[in-house]
């Protein structure tokens, strides 16, 4: 079970700002090892946030993201109490969903 | 409406804050050079991934484990069993069990051993973490007791007889010249002005500085993609020193450090921090 996300969400005047840090070690496959050998590709491909049912961002990643992603934006219609929902899915297939509320 | 992403700490941003480096980076500009490392790690300072430990950290502190079956809730830190908030920020110390003066990971290594039954040689043979490799133990919970001592005041005790020898010994070790190059810790940090390649080097015979040094470690090195702890930050510097690797947690890395954190004393701890 991959580690846990952290996830603050705030709502502000203009939208609920959510900030996620992520842990994933974001490898992109195009790094060697000590012996030379390629350390295989294992990043983040997908990430999806929901609010109420509703997918309120769908981003599609690369290797291009860091290491320990780090993403923050912002979406209307979300309010102090409600749920928002993190997940992310990698190239392996392994996932990871958090959950936050609205402060 | 689609939201608007706002940020994405990516490769894509490093790449470009060195480049903003490659652009500045004269003799006459290293002012402009500072500003723009200290205007990158503002931008790096919230999605700091020193988080994403502590919590680690913290299972791990208070998980019994080991042959006795022990969590570390039971580990004297110099403030009392148990009591982490403030600990870091008083350490090396001496303590009596041990009759030695022990930094944080030193005491970490003695509950380690003490409390929870682990083989000493087992707790402090690969204490840092590898490219690519998950953290280890003790990076963890240094992770978690040190971000219990943010904000607060750097206090480290030289009351004992043993303290006040640690820290003259350390003081010996910052100016001994040593080593294939015949440097000494003061050769890059006992000037002003200096720096390796891009980064400016922190004179640690100005107060400020040490204070700052010291505050900021443990520290999550971005290039490294890992949390770095004190012991690590000495053995990198001997490292580049071409000194001979010093044991992890012996008395001499616990001289330098106690060194260094009382010439600190007064400052304000900022850990875990993040850094290039």
């Amino acid at each position: 079970m991959p580690d846990p996300m952290r996830i603050r969400a705030n709502a502000l005047a203009d939208g609920v700002d959510v900030r996620v840090l992520m842990s994933h070690e974001m490898e992109t496959g195009q790094r060697k090892d000590g012996s030379g050998n390629i350390v295989p590709a294992h990043f983040i491909s997908n990430v999806t946030v929901s609010h109420s049912g509703k997918v309120v961002l769908s981003a599609e990643w690369g290797p291009a993201i860091s290491k320990n992603p780090y993403l923050q934006f912002k979406f209307h219609g979300g309010s102090k109490g409600d749920e928002v929902t993190v997940t992310w899915v990698d190239n392996k297939g392994e996932t990871r969903t958090d959950k936050a509320v609205i402060g | 409406m689609p939201p608007r992403v706002i940020a994405v700490r990516s490769r894509a941003l490093a790449a470009m804050a060195v480049a903003l480096f490659a652009s500045v980076a004269s003799a006459q500009n290293s002012n402009s050079t500072m500003d723009e490392i200290a205007r990158y790690r503002q931008m790096l300072q919230e999605g700091n991934p020193a988080e994403l430990l502590i919590a680690r950290g913290e299972e791990l502190w208070k998980t019994p484990r080991g042959p006795n079956n022990a969590s570390l809730e039971k580990c004297d830190l110099g403030l009392g069993p148990g009591v982490i908030k403030g600990a870091y920020a008083r350490l090396p110390r001496y303590f009596a069990d041990a009759d030695q003066v022990l930094d944080f990971e030193g005491r970490l290594v003695y509950c380690m051993v003490t409390l929870q039954g682990f083989a000493r040689a087992d707790v402090v043979k690969s204490p840092f973490s590898g490219t690519g490799q998950r953290q280890t133990d003790i990076e963890s919970i240094t992770t978690y007791v040190v971000d219990q001592s943010r904000g607060m005041k750097i206090d480290v005790p030289q009351e004992h007889p043993k303290e006040k020898a640690a820290f003259e010994r350390g003081r010996y070790l910052f100016y001994m010249r040593g080593g294939p190059y015949d440097f000494a810790c003061s050769t890059c940090h006992g000037a002003d002005n200096q720096r390796i390649r891009l980064q400016d080097l922190p004179n640690f015979e100005e107060t400020e500085a040490a204070r700052l040094a010291f505050a900021q470690w443990p520290a999550y090195r971005v290039s490294q993609g890992a949390l770095r702890t004190m012991q690590w930050r000495i053995n990198d510097c001997f490292r580049q020193q071409r000194f001979p690797e010093p044991v992890f947690v012996s008395q001499a890395t616990i001289d330098l450090i106690t060194f260094l954190g009382v010439r600190a004393n007064g400052g304000t701890m900022d850990s875990p921090s993040i850094k290039r």
